[in-house]
């Protein structure tokens, strides 16, 4: 009946006669007769894998992939190229049908993955400490802001208006539940607006949150903020692009004491928003009071080298309540496909994405510009995203664009009503020259009418 | 036997793995497009490796690893079923892992198709009235049910209601993500037939309570026979009854959490809807509730007209948004493809199953080990190694001697309940061959507990490392290389 049950009929009439059960239905009569389903559950199936597999691929047919068109749009999840070694390495199925590496003399190859992606958020982030992720960027910062208030029995946070829209809608809903207040520092020419950090700041204030690049794609001053929190007890969180870490001075270089941020560029693919893995990496005092999972070096009985999961006592299986977060399940699949990809990537390989991320980004924008349909809204420097503003409406133009198979960029009206026809557009390292010109051709006209 | 080497000592200057794309845009000197002051200093030491020397190390590591795949796995709580491979390549499918979240909508009406298909089998599953699939894990979903929770009773003019009451065999995130939620933790006892103890829960409900977190069948492997009793008495309280999910693989097609009273409910679907675990997540938490409570649900939710599919912004109501995006989408393709794989009776037909496998391996062992609770179990069992541990044999020695067979040990020392405890799910997916092995096991484990107890105390024997020292990691952290 279930080409994934084994028992035979036989079997199982023999195993209820062994247990001393004469029909299944025995084995639930400890459930009172009332609750019980007198009806068959109304879900589809059985279906075969033959079915499944048509059935499935005409339901992805109805989805437009990046196999089809040329994406422009970012705004928080990246259309980076994946080596396919990538997907080879998460696939061996040692990996993705384990568990939590609770016992670890069986799972020494997860968690020294893990050990090794920790240690390459480190060197990205110039940070002490990783864990081995969290559910998402969003989730990630939310849980830093949690912290932060934690650890200093504070309860308000400074947070850019810069960053991500969604990661703030998460850190409200955090906010209004576990308990702490959030203050939104606008922002001016497409960064935090540092005066307003400035009269914001004092020693109420538990963290201050930045993103950079932000959501804008524009990169902060991060070196300016440190000096306005001065010698008060505030964290400093920063929310970092992964990749963008290759070439821009990561925040632990400007004195951040928390670094999250998304980490699907790094080999996750975009499946429509999920799973990615959110990384968090601290400075080496804040250790204890971190969320998540954390993978040790340690060695075995007869002096050999083995990792662990370790740091426990701050964890929900140990300390329940008290714990220093609920967080069990984590994204540890996504995290092996990062590790894979930085160590792939590689020093030099990492960098050279980074910069041709910026230097077609910077192109695109150059030549929307030129186009004189186009304005640049702010003038601080970008890395792989950038915002133009449109003379016409730039849902008019992400229509004339599908048809040109280019998915354009994020209308950003939707999140900031101030920014009318304003467009956000993200140029990875996959994307051509010729790909950018068709676009800007189309923008202007010039194909597709 | 030298250590295995980490990737870091694989590395060679100007070694790589990658060519990157050629670059045909115009190109200028980086600091021109960004000031020199933002530019990296000094590089992140990433290792310079090649593509073989990559994939040596992975498939190295992955040899290191036990999966379902490598053998059974009974880890009590867990449900760490088999994982169909078909699931894995329809999530691979691109058109559904090279999609954008923020795509026009009429380019992925097939994903939200699909993410409305399962919210109504989620929800015919459990008697729900409204899903969300926006929660990324099992705690994640908690942390969202109890939001609700709170936000139910605000909305009420309740907000005297800060209690959450979690059994004392509750898993350890119900009161964790009670905690996140804002609530204080009141424990309620256990009877001596592991049900809720009617007494005791009577002692804590009042009008400070905002609900109760269960999940049934409990942690123990026993169905709570008390459960319209106990939801009775906490709505006649004014609180709201929790279902933890973790469980559920027991109840599929018996019995729904909907019709036993529960008003909110997550489930796992790396759990009970056979998606992979992936050595610790993504997992996917969806959370159900009763219709009356829908409007608190996170959003956007995936709706349907006629025959067009869109994203709903949340209502004044709603908790917010619990992540960014609409959730672990891949996991729940998986989850998806495996449901309309079994149908009705196939998810029937498996918590049959599970339970059967249950009881029988109980009775297998029931002879040599302690079974605290003389009952009928469900998906999974608890069996006490108090015995052995008079001969000075600990439920960890006896995990680590497990490790020499091949098997993955139960889950150890939870529920805390039950002393030196083991907790067993065998799944629907094992045959009755690989349970009688296992028992095998087990029962030369007891002899051996029993008449040469320095055989367990010093196990593994067979494993790639011996013992690690846990207390050294934790005292001295090495957290990076």
């Amino acid at each position: 009946m279930s080409r994934y049950i084994p028992q035979t009929d036989e079997q199982k009439i023999e195993m209820l006669r062994e247990t001393g059960f004469s029909d299944i239905s025995e084995l639930f009569s400890e459930i009172p007769e009332d609750i019980k389903l007198k009806r068959k559950l109304g879900i589809p199936g059985p279906f075969s894998e033959c079915e499944l597999m048509g059935h499935l691929r005409q339901l992805a047919g109805n989805n437009i992939s990046t196999d089809d068109h040329a994406f422009f749009l970012g705004a928080g999840a990246y259309d980076h190229y994946i080596p396919s070694v990538v997907k080879h390495m998460v696939s061996r199925s040692e990996f993705y049908t384990s568990y939590t590496p609770y016992q670890p003399e069986i799972s020494q190859g997860m968690l020294q993955a893990i050990f090794e992606y920790q240690s390459m958020i480190c060197e990205l982030t110039a940070m002490d400490v990783s864990n081995a992720s969290m559910y998402d960027g969003a989730t990630a910062l939310a849980e830093a802001a949690r912290m932060a208030c934690g650890a200093a029995r504070k309860n308000t946070v400074l947070v850019s208006r810069t960053i991500h829209p969604e990661y703030r809608q998460t850190l409200r809903t955090y906010g209004r539940f576990c308990g702490f207040k959030i203050i939104e520092i606008d922002y001016a020419q497409g960064i935090t607006d540092l005066d307003k950090l400035q009269d914001n700041i004092t020693d109420d204030i538990a963290a201050v949150l930045i993103q950079s690049p932000n959501f804008f794609g524009a990169i902060e001053p991060l070196d300016e903020i440190k000096p306005i929190i001065g010698e008060r007890k505030i964290m400093f969180i920063v929310c970092a692009d992964p990749i963008s870490l290759a070439i821009l001075e990561p925040p632990g270089s400007f004195g951040a004491d928390i670094a999250v941020g998304e980490g699907q560029p790094l080999g996750n693919p975009l499946s429509f928003g999920g799973p990615y893995l959110g990384y968090f990496a601290v400075k080496e005092e804040h250790l204890r009071k971190m969320p998540g999972r954390i993978v040790g070096q340690t060695v075995d009985s007869n002096g050999k080298r083995g990792f662990v999961l370790t740091i426990q006592a701050r964890e929900q299986h140990i300390r329940r309540e008290r714990a220093t977060s609920n967080i069990c399940s984590n994204q540890a699949l996504n995290a092996l496909a990062a590790a894979v990809y930085m160590s792939v990537m590689g020093k030099e390989g990492l960098k050279e994405t980074a910069v041709s991320c910026a230097q077609n980004a910077q192109y695109a924008c150059d030549k929307l510009v030129e186009t004189g349909s186009f304005e640049r809204v702010f003038s601080a420097p970008f890395f792989r995203e950038f915002v133009v503003k449109s003379k016409k409406p730039v849902s008019e133009l992400n229509k004339k664009l599908l048809e040109n198979k280019i998915i354009g960029g994020l209308e950003l009206e939707k999140y900031y009503p101030e920014l009318e026809n304003c467009w956000l557009l993200a140029v990875t390292e996959k994307r051509t020259k010729r790909e950018i010109d068709l676009l800007s051709s189309v923008c202007e006209g010039r194909c597709g009418e | 036997m030298k250590d295995t080497k980490t990737v870091f000592e694989y590395s060679v200057k100007g070694r790589r793995a990658v060519d990157a794309p050629a670059r045909d845009v115009p190109a200028r000197p980086l600091d021109e497009l960004i000031p020199g002051g933002y530019l990296r200093k000094s590089p992140a030491q990433l290792p310079e490796i090649s593509e073989v020397d990559a994939v040596r190390h992975y498939t190295g590591l992955s040899r290191r690893n036990h999966g379902v795949d490598s053998g059974f796995y009974p880890l009590g709580s867990c449900t760490m079923k088999y994982n169909p491979k078909i699931n894995e390549d329809i999530a691979a499918l691109s058109g559904f892992a090279n999609v954008h979240p923020y795509q026009p909508e009429e380019t992925v009406q097939g994903c939200l198709k699909l993410t409305c298909r399962m919210q109504e089998i989620l929800a015919e599953i459990t008697g729900m009235g409204a899903f969300t699939l926006q929660p990324a894990a099992g705690a994640h979903g908690e942390m969202t049910g109890l939001m609700i929770m709170k936000a139910f009773h605000e909305n009420n003019g309740n907000s005297g209601r800060t209690k959450v009451i979690v059994p004392d065999s509750a898993h350890g995130t119900n009161p964790a993500s009670a905690a996140v939620a804002g609530y204080d933790i009141v424990e309620v006892r256990s009877d001596e037939r592991g049900n809720v103890d009617l007494e005791s829960l009577k002692n804590v409900l009042g009008d400070d309570v905002a609900g109760l977190m269960l999940t049934n069948p409990n942690t123990l492997g026993l169905f709570d026979e008390n459960i319209l009793k106990i939801s009775e008495m906490v709505h006649g309280a004014g609180g709201l009854l929790y279902y933890d999910g973790a469980n559920l693989n027991a109840v599929m097609g018996i019995c729904r959490p909907g019709d036993m009273g529960f008003d909110i409910v997550h489930l796992n679907l790396h759990k009970t809807f056979s998606t992979p675990h992936g050595g610790g997540g993504p997992g996917a938490g969806p959370v159900g509730v009763k219709k009356e409570l829908g409007q608190f649900l996170p959003g956007p939710m995936a709706k349907q007209n006629g025959d067009r599919y869109y994203l709903e912004a949340p209502g004044p109501l709603s908790i917010g948004r619990v992540k960014s995006f609409y959730g672990n989408f891949g996991v729940i393709v998986k989850a998806f493809v495996y449901i309309l794989t079994m149908g009705a009776d196939g998810l029937k037909h498996a918590s049959e199953t599970a339970v059967l496998n249950a009881n029988y391996l109980m009775h297998k062992l029931s002879g040599d080990f302690v079974i605290p609770y003389k009952r009928i179990c469900m998906h999974e069992f608890v069996l006490s190694g108090e015995k052995q541990k008079e001969n000075g044999v600990s439920t960890l020695d006896m995990a680590k001697r497990i490790l020499d067979f091949g098997f993955h040990p139960p889950t150890i020392y939870f529920p805390t309940i039950v002393k030196e405890s083991m907790m067993i799910e065998p799944t629907e997916t094992e045959s009755k061959e690989t349970l009688d092995d296992f028992a095998g096991t087990m029962l030369q484990i007891a002899k051996e507990a029993a008449e040469e107890p320095e055989k367990v105390t010093g196990a593994p024997h067979n494993t790639v490392v011996a013992r690690l020292d846990v207390t050294l990691a934790a005292r001295k952290p090495k957290l990076k290389w």
